[in-house]
């Protein structure tokens, strides 16, 4: 079971000021007051944190609740001031610089939120780049990298310098960097959020196809919740630096653990997040009006349920779990409890 | 707020008030208590400065010694390391390569041919932008072949080429390695700051006690006069770099070294040439002073020309040096500014279309001149010669003008320089310790009041508190014109854009050209004295001024100013109650540049006889005593250090108060 989780990150912390060395030991748990008293600020403040193996872990939260710092300590590219992390079994704190460069350029990439792309170098040798700094020969990585490139779309603008490329195809090309090593753990932070709106949507299921292809664990970091509820397995809500619930969308607009999270979620369309399974009442109806898949979120299914004459049958790998009826789709639309 | 006006109001006028009546009274005040002091420095309170350094550096010379090595052989090694590659750039560009000695020699082969270094310049040029700036670079080049400097040129522009790379690399190297190192750039920091501000010729002396007269001095000095801008520049662009890039380099596993050679440099390369292009106006700038200690070429010519007061020949040198600067200038800029290239993909040939026409152009050339002299050489029979041209001009200026321009000089001089030199000079050295103190106090805090204290007093023991003063009032004097005209300009330029562009591309040419080519139509013109020096400081020194008066300008915020029109204010109301206030930060440090550039010429202005601390560096310079040089150096330095300070805390005190 231990083998599910790839990345263990135990009770991190992570503050900053004059004094963060000397103030986790004055005070036990210190909280955000006492942290500003100290004249320091908690970035990330005891974040437990494991992701699954090829799961899509979302961490979302508004500007400045950490989540820049949280993933920068899980890739230890900021030294976490307290705290444990592990990955794959093995602690990377205490890894070594060189092995910590070993780790990086064989098992994870990153994708930044302002694409941070090399000006100086053409797409291909900018998706070549992560191979260049390990020694692959030129012939090699171009060759993978134009695999590459081609798979995020952008065959034909190999030769191109970054400043000739919109937004959302430098982000593409910081993808396809990310993607070259293959790395076992991916992290995106914001990767979307320079772009215009429908761009966006139209990188998220660019994203989405590929995640279908490739299975990789993900890291993923959103101020956005409809991007959140689109893309993850598991949502973790930040404030102040620290988790305020690790949960799945479904989950955490249902059962807010706080009283932040339940006002986070208010707004949220709650047909885009429920699913059929949570409001199917028991099979009590002989006859159905037609089948949605218990999987199926509301706002999918809600003109199939309307239009239907009668309850339809919810499926679970084509057994019949339970059936829905119109009203428990309206309720769900016009937001009843 | 009032009170605090008022308050402040109370003690400038104080301040001026009380140095006002000890300067004009000083005198009768000496008189009156028989007490010569108050007036002069005692003499045997006068540090001997000079003379410890003068020893220390005798010592170097003579007997420092490193384990297995004297401090001699370190000089000559770096002069060996110096000397080899800018001898086979001379025999390359000019001398031909020879074997043998005296009549004995042999030519091996020639040099380039003129029509090769042409070529080759318009390639570069074409390279770096287009074939405008190729031809712009060609009509350069060849001004210096039709119009006799070509040989000259060559000796100047070997210097330069071996200059550059030294000052450029070994700048960024440093750069490098202060970005790495706190500790590193704890130590830089000051060394620059006094580099910038320390006049050339206060270290001629040395050098040329260490290196000895000649070419290889020269290249010294003008790599410690020009490498300082690269190290900062090269500091500013790697902590430029954006964050997320140094992050990216570290996600793929860079090393150390991968990451400053593969992420960083590269990615901050815009920037490093704009240090680049900085080092290379600065090498042109010595060129004229280098050659005081051995650099031929150009600037021999210049000076040479200036002390037999030929006026056509120097003008001719002169503007062929412009001529090289503005060429070289541009291309490197263009550098700066490129992008990156296309890629080209087939054989050498068609992947270096450019390097391979430059090798046929140098080979065919050097065939053909074997038969043809005129490719090699560019025949003498074909040079035009302006200097009669130029004499007779100024000739022509001089006598039909002489009364008006006479006028001009005796008006600005009885009305303005003589009262402020009166006011400066008068003031005795006791209170001026004080006054300086006072100013920096009020204006940057207690700690630079007690420096600028304790520079002045520096300054009285060395006993040249009156030379001292002179360089303030000239300093002053050429400052304030220079912000007189030049922030009116800034302004005009900042609000009507199509003036704009040839102001600023005015002041551009103006900052391309070396410093002492400002003195050879002044000299011409109102002859040797105080004016001269100052028309010369306030022409060199007018550029920041309006700059920085036009940037301030341009930046204030849009929605200011809408918010002005909004309320009804007339575009005169708009320029004065909003963008002027808004901007007196920018200015303040335009100011401040003014005040650095006017220092660094009032050096130079020597020459034309001042008798500031100028003229004390170049007396030094004459007698090569090197403690008298770098003393006179330092002091320049303190005043300039000083100024820095307490403009900068203006600055930022200005800024604080509008809340930017
Ligand atoms: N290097 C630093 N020094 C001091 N404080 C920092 C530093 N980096 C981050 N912080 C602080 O830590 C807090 C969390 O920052 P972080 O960048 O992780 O937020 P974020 O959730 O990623 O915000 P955004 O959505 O704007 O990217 C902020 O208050 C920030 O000011
Ligand atoms: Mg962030």
């Amino acid at each position: 079971m231990t083998n599910q989780v790839l990345l263990d990150c135990r009770d991190v912390w992570k503050i900053y000021g004059a004094r963060a060395e000397t103030i986790l030991q004055e005070y036990d748990h210190p909280d955000p007051a006492a942290l500003k008293a100290a004249g320091t600020i908690g970035a990330v403040r005891a974040a437990n944190v494991q992701i699954h193996r090829g799961e899509i872990f979302v961490i979302m939260g508004l500007s400045g609740s950490g989540k820049s710092t949280l993933v920068r300590c899980l890739s230890r590219l900021v030294e976490p001031t307290a705290g444990s992390i592990h990955f794959d079994g093995m602690d990377l704190l205490s890894a070594s610089a060189a092995e910590l460069i070993e780790i990086r350029r064989k098992k994870m990439g990153m994708v930044f939120q302002q694409f941070a792309l090399l000006p100086h170098l053409t797409v291909l040798e900018n998706v070549a780049f992560p191979l260049d700094v390990q020694g692959v020969d030129r012939k090699t990585r171009e060759a993978r990298a134009r695999e590459v490139v081609a798979l995020v779309g952008l065959e034909g603008r190999e030769n191109y310098y970054p400043r000739e490329l919109s937004g959302g195809q430098q982000q593409r090309v910081g993808i396809a960097r990310s993607l070259v090593v293959e790395p076992d753990l991916w992290f995106l932070d914001e990767p979307f959020s320079a772009l215009d709106p429908l761009i966006r949507r139209e990188m998220q299921d660019e994203f989405m196809r590929l995640q279908n292809m490739l299975k990789k664990t993900i890291v993923f970091i959103t101020h956005d919740f409809d991007e959140a509820i689109r893309l993850a397995d598991r949502i973790a809500v930040m404030k102040d630096g620290a988790i305020e619930q690790i949960a799945a969308p479904e989950e955490l607009v249902l059962n807010a653990a706080t009283e932040y999270v339940a006002e986070f979620t208010r707004h949220v369309s709650r047909a885009k997040v429920i699913r059929a399974k949570t409001i199917m009442s028991p099979v009590t109806s002989e006859s159905f009006a037609g089948e949605v898949d218990w999987h199926a979120t509301i706002e999918s299914i809600a003109d199939q349920v309307e239009a239907a004459s009668g309850p339809m049958r919810v499926l679970k790998d084509g057994e019949t779990v339970g059936q829905i009826d119109k009203q428990a789709v309206i309720d769900v639309l016009v937001g009843r409890k | 707020m009032r009170r605090w006006i008022t308050w402040s109001t109370g003690f400038w006028v104080a301040l001026f008030a009380v140095t006002w009546a000890l300067s004009s009274y000083s005198f009768q005040l000496y008189k009156a208590f028989d007490a010569r002091w108050i007036v002069r420095f005692p003499k045997s309170y006068e540090l001997p400065t000079e003379s410890w350094i003068s020893a220390l550096l005798d010592w170097l010379v003579d007997k420092a010694h490193f384990v297995v090595f004297t401090f001699r052989d370190l000089t000559r090694a770096i002069a060996a390391m110096i000397e080899l590659p800018y001898q086979f750039l001379r025999n390359l560009l000019i001398e031909g390569f020879q074997s043998g000695i005296g009549a004995e020699a042999v030519q091996i082969a020639p040099s380039l041919s003129w029509v090769a270094v042409i070529a080759v310049a318009v390639l570069i040029a074409h390279f770096a932008k287009d074939w405008r700036l190729g031809a712009l670079t060609g009509i350069c080049f060849l001004y210096l072949a039709v119009f006799g400097q070509w040989a000259s040129a060559m000796v100047t522009m070997a210097s330069v080429l071996i200059a550059v790379p030294i000052g450029a690399v070994g700048g960024l190297l440093l750069g490098i390695a202060a970005y790495r190192s706190p500790l590193i750039e704890k130590c830089l920091r000051p060394i620059l700051d006094l580099m910038q501000t320390v006049p050339v010729f206060a270290y001629l002396v040395p050098v040329l006690i260490l290196f000895g007269f000649g070419p290889v001095a020269a290249l010294v000095a003008t790599v410690i006069y020009a490498m300082p801008p690269m190290v900062r520049v090269t500091i500013v662009a790697l902590k430029a770099v954006p964050e997320e890039i140094k992050e990216a380099g570290r996600m793929v596993g860079c090393t150390r070294r991968q990451m400053m050679w593969k992420v960083l440099v590269p990615s901050a390369s815009p920037a490093l040439m704009v240090g680049v292009n900085q080092v290379i106006m600065l090498t042109l700038n010595m060129v004229i002073i280098a050659s005081m200690i051995g650099a031929g070429g150009l600037g021999f010519d210049v000076l040479a020309s200036l002390r037999r007061l030929d006026i056509g020949g120097g003008i001719e040198a002169g503007l062929a040096i412009v001529v090289m600067a503005i060429a070289l200038d541009r291309v490197s800029q263009a550098f700066a500014s490129r992008g990156v290239h296309e890629h080209r993909n087939g054989t050498f040939l068609k992947r270096h279309p450019w390097t391979s026409t430059s090798f046929a152009i140098i080979a065919g050339t050097l065939l053909v001149g074997q038969f043809m002299p005129a490719v090699q050489t560019y025949p003498q029979d074909l040079t035009i010669t302006t200097g009669p041209f130029w004499t007779a001009a100024i000739e022509w200026i001089n006598v039909n003008f002489f009364d008006a321009f006479e006028a001009i000089k005796l008006v600005v001089l009885q009305g303005l320089l003589l009262p402020v030199k009166k006011f400066f000079t008068g003031i005795p050295w006791a209170w001026g310790i004080i006054a300086t103190g006072l100013f920096a106090w009020k204006l940057a805090g207690w700690r630079m009041g007690l420096m600028a204290m304790l520079f002045m007093a520096f300054i009285s023991a060395s006993g040249l508190w009156g030379k001292t003063m002179v360089t303030i009032y000239l300093c002053g004097v050429s400052v304030f014109l220079a912000s007189v005209i030049g922030i009116p300009l800034g302004i005009w330029a900042a609000e009507r854009p199509r003036a704009g562009r040839v102001i600023l591309g005015l002041m551009d040419t103006l900052q391309t050209l070396p410093s002492f080519v400002y003195l050879i139509p002044v000299v011409m013109l109102f002859r040797v004295g105080d004016f001269s020096a100052m028309i010369a400081v306030v022409l060199y020194a007018l550029a920041p001024a309006v700059r920085y008066a036009a940037f301030g300008l341009r930046e204030v915020p849009a929605h200011l100013i809408e918010a002005g029109r909004m309320a009804g204010c007339t575009p005169r109301q708009i320029l004065f109650r909003i963008k002027l206030p808004l901007a007196t930060p920018h200015l303040l440090l335009g100011l401040n540049q003014t005040i650095m550039l006017a220092l660094s010429m009032l050096v130079i202005t020597a020459l034309v006889g001042t008798r500031d601390l100028g003229q004390e560096v170049y007396i030094a310079l004459t007698k090569a005593n090197a403690g008298q040089g770098i003393v006179a150096g330092l002091c320049v330095a303190f005043i300039a250090i000083i100024a820095d300070r307490v403009v900068h805390a203006a600055a930022d005190g200005q800024r604080r108060r509008l809340g930017l």
